[in-house]
C-alpha cells in the first residue's frame, strides 16, 4: 500500500520536473525564434483584420477572430502531443521511458506539463499585445476571466489528451505531419477565423464534430459582448453545449489515450528503434 | 544441461523458441545466467542474440519455453521487476538536449520507492558519474558528448537504478579501438564495484574473450557451445586447421582429427591435392569454423542423421 503511494508520488514529480526540464529546453537559445513565429504571424492577421467589420453588434473582424485565435492556440496542443510523440518514439525516448519503471505515466505527465505551459506562453504572447490592438472586448468583468479558465483547462486537457490518442497510433514522424496538416484544415473550417454561420451546412457539421470549434466558441463568449452571439450557430453561445462538448472529448480522450499509448509502448524494442534510425539514415543519404 | 539452485542463477532459460510468422529464429535455446557473473552471448549477426535479449528483458512475446529472470517471467515483470533490471542498448539517441547529470537525476527519481534499507536505490548521481569517468561532463549537453562518453552514459543510465542484472545489446558497435578498451575496463569495474550481473551479446569473440566469465556461442537460433574462455579454447581450439589446393581452388578445413582427415584427403585425391598445410587452430578459426558448420545446412543434416 506505501509502496503503491510512494511510486504515484514519484511518477508525478519526476513526471513534472520532466515536463518543467522539457519546457525550458524548448524556449531556450535559438528555439526561441521558431516559437515566436506563429504568435507573431497570428497577430498580424488581427492587426490587418482589426477595422474589417461583420454584421455582428458592430464587432470588427479582428474583434471576433481574436477570441478564436485563442482557442487555435490551445487546440495547437494536440499538434504538438503528436510531434513530441513521434519524436520522442523516434529517438529511443520512449523506450527508455519503458526500461523504468514508471516511466510511461511520468513520460505521458511531463508532455502534458511541457505543452501545457507552452500553450499557456503562446496565449500569452498573442493575448497581451492583442488586448491592445482590439477594441470592444469584455477583458473588464470577472465573469469573462471565469469563462476563459474553464475553456483553457477542459480544452487543454481535451485536444492533448487526443493528441496522445493520435499519436499513438501513427508509426513515423512523417505520417505525423500529415495528422497535423489535417488538424490544421480542422482549424480551418472550425468558425476561427470566419463565422461557422457564413459556411455551407455540411462544413458546419463538419466543424462543429471537432473540439476546436467549442474552444473557439467558448473562448468567444467570454471576451464578445452578448450582442455578438448573433453570429453564432443559432444565435446563441451554447455554454452547456460548449462544455458537454469538451467534456465528452477530454472523457474519450482519458479513455482511449493511455490504452494506445500502452499499445505503442509494448511493441517498442531496440531493434525497433536501431531499424527506425537506419531508415531515417537511408532517406538522408 | 544441468539446471543450477534457483537462487544462484539471475537467468534461467529453458527450450526458448521464437517463430516470426513460418520462420523459426531460435530453436530450443537452453541458458543459465548465475549471480555476479558476465556472460557474452556470442554469435554473428543474425543468429538471434537481439531476439533472445529482448525477450529477457520484457520487451518481447516469446513462441515458447520457459524463461525466469530474477525469479520472474519477463513476459509478466512488474514495475518492482523492471526496477531491479538495468538495460543498455546499442543504439540510444535520446535526450539529446538534456545535461548528463540532469538527465540521471530525473531518471533515478523513478527508483526511490523501490529502494530498501539493505538496497538503498537509486545510486548517488555523482558517485556514479565518477564510477563511469564523466564527472568533467556532468554539466554538458548529453549531445556534445564524443561516441565513447555517450556509451559510458548510457551505462549509467543502465545502473542508475542499482540494478541486479543489466543487459548490454552490442554496446560497442561503432566504438574506435581505443574507446572500445576503455568501454571494456569500465564494464569490468562496475560489474565488480557494483556487484551486478551482467548479460552483453557481441559478435566480436575478442570481446567475449576478454569481459566476459563465462561465453555461450548462439549461432542460427542454437547454443553451440558454452563455457569458459579456457574451457572453449580446450574443448575447441584442440581443433587443426588444414589448407590445401585442388585443381586451382583453395580449401579450409577445421578438424579435430588432422591425422584422419589428411590420410582421408590424400587416399583417394589421384595425386591433385597440393601445398598442403595443417595448423593448429586458433580459438577464433574455430569459432569462426563453428558458425560455418552450423550455419550450413547439409553439416545440419550430417549431424541429425
Amino acid at each position: 500500500m506505501t509502496t503503491t503511494t510512494t511510486t504515484t508520488a514519484a511518477v508525478i514529480r519526476s513526471g513534472i520536473a520532466r515536463g518543467l526540464i522539457e519546457f525550458r529546453q524548448a524556449f531556450s537559445g535559438a528555439e526561441l525564434i521558431g516559437q515566436l513565429f506563429w504568435p507573431l504571424v497570428t497577430l498580424g492577421a488581427i492587426y490587418f483584420f482589426r477595422d474589417r467589420s461583420i454584421n455582428a453588434g458592430g464587432v470588427t473582424l479582428g474583434t471576433m477572430m481574436f477570441p478564436g485565435v485563442l482557442g487555435m492556440f490551445v487546440a495547437f496542443g494536440m499538434v504538438l502531443v503528436i510531434q513530441l510523440l513521434a519524436a520522442d518514439r523516434e529517438d529511443g525516448t520512449l523506450l527508455r521511458a519503458k526500461a523504468t519503471p514508471g516511466g510511461i505515466p511520468s513520460y505521458l505527465l511531463a508532455k502534458l506539463v511541457n505543452v501545457s505551459l507552452t500553450v499557456v506562453v503562446y496565449l500569452l504572447m498573442v493575448a497581451v499585445p492583442g488586448s491592445f490592438l482590439i477594441d470592444g472586448l469584455e477583458t473588464a468583468n470577472l465573469r469573462a476571466w471565469l469563462t476563459l479558465a474553464w475553456v483553457l483547462v477542459l480544452g487543454m486537457a481535451a485536444t492533448q489528451l487526443l493528441g496522445a490518442a493520435l499519436g499513438s497510433m501513427v508509426s513515423s514522424p512523417r505520417a505525423a505531419s500529415y495528422i497535423a496538416l489535417a488538424v490544421m484544415a480542422l482549424t480551418a473550417v472550425s468558425g476561427i477565423f470566419y463565422p461557422l454561420t457564413a459556411m455551407p451546412v455540411w462544413l458546419q457539421w463538419v466543424g462543429q464534430a471537432s473540439p476546436i470549434y467549442w474552444l473557439g466558441l467558448g473562448m468567444r463568449s467570454g471576451l464578445l459582448p452578448d450582442a455578438a452571439a448573433a453570429s453564432e450557430v443559432a444565435g446563441s453561445w451554447r455554454t452547456w453545449e460548449t462544455v458537454g462538448a469538451l467534456s465528452a472529448w477530454t472523457m474519450l480522450g482519458l479513455a482511449i489515450a493511455p490504452l494506445l499509448l500502452r499499445r505503442m509502448a509494448r511493441r517498442e524494442s531496440g531493434s525497433r528503434v536501431a531499424d527506425r534510425r537506419d531508415r531515417a539514415l537511408q532517406r538522408v543519404a | 544441461m544441468t539446471v543450477g539452485v534457483p537462487g544462484d542463477s539471475a537467468i534461467q532459460v529453458i527450450d526458448l523458441r521464437m517463430r516470426y510468422g513460418d520462420k523459426d529464429v531460435l530453436h530450443g535455446v537452453d541458458l543459465t545466467v548465475r549471480r555476479g557473473e558476465i556472460l557474452a552471448l556470442l554469435g554473428p549477426n543474425g543468429a538471434g542474440k537481439t531476439t533472445t535479449i529482448e525477450i529477457l528483458e520484457g520487451f518481447r512475446q516469446r513462441s515458447a519455453g520457459e524463461v525466469s529472470v530474477l525469479g520472474l517471467d519477463p513476459a509478466v515483470g512488474d514495475e518492482a521487476w523492471r526496477a531491479r533490471v538495468g538495460i543498455v542498448l546499442q543504439s540510444w539517441r535520446d535526450h539529446g538536449k538534456w545535461r548528463v547529470r540532469q538527465f540521471l537525476a530525473n531518471q533515478g527519481a523513478l527508483y526511490v520507492p523501490f529502494g530498501t534499507p539493505q538496497v538503498p536505490r537509486p545510486w548517488d548521481v555523482d558517485e556514479l558519474l565518477l564510477s563511469v569517468g564523466l564527472t568533467g561532463q556532468a554539466d554538458e549537453q548529453v549531445r556534445r558528448l564524443s561516441g565513447g562518453q555517450r556509451r559510458r552514459l548510457d551505462v549509467a543510465v543502465g545502473l542508475i537504478g542499482r540494478p541486479d542484472l543489466l543487459f548490454l545489446d552490442e554496446p560497442t558497435a561503432g566504438l574506435d579501438p581505443q574507446a572500445r578498451r576503455d568501454f571494456h575496463d569500465l564494464l569490468r569495474r562496475v560489474s565488480d564495484e557494483l556487484d551486478v550481473t551482467v548479460l552483453i551479446t557481441t559478435h566480436d569473440l575478442a570481446e567475449a574473450d576478454k569481459l566476459a566469465d563465462r561465453i555461450a556461442i548462439l549461432v542460427a537460433g542454437r547454443i553451440i557451445a558454452e563455457g569458459t574462455s579456457e574451457q572453449l579454447s580446450q574443448r575447441i581450439a584442440s581443433h587443426d586447421l588444414v589448407r590445401w589446393v585442388r585443381d586451382g581452388h583453395q580449401f579450409e578445413e577445421t578438424t579435430p582429427d588432422s591425422t584422419a582427415f589428411v590420410r582421408a584427403l590424400l587416399h583417394d585425391d589421384g595425386g591433385s591435392v597440393t601445398r598442403l598445410e595443417v595448423h593448429r587452430a586458433s580459438l577464433e578459426d574455430t569459432y569462426l569454423g563453428l558458425v560455418r558448420a552450423a550455419e550450413h545446412p547439409t553439416t545440419e543434416a550430417e549431424e541429425a542423421a
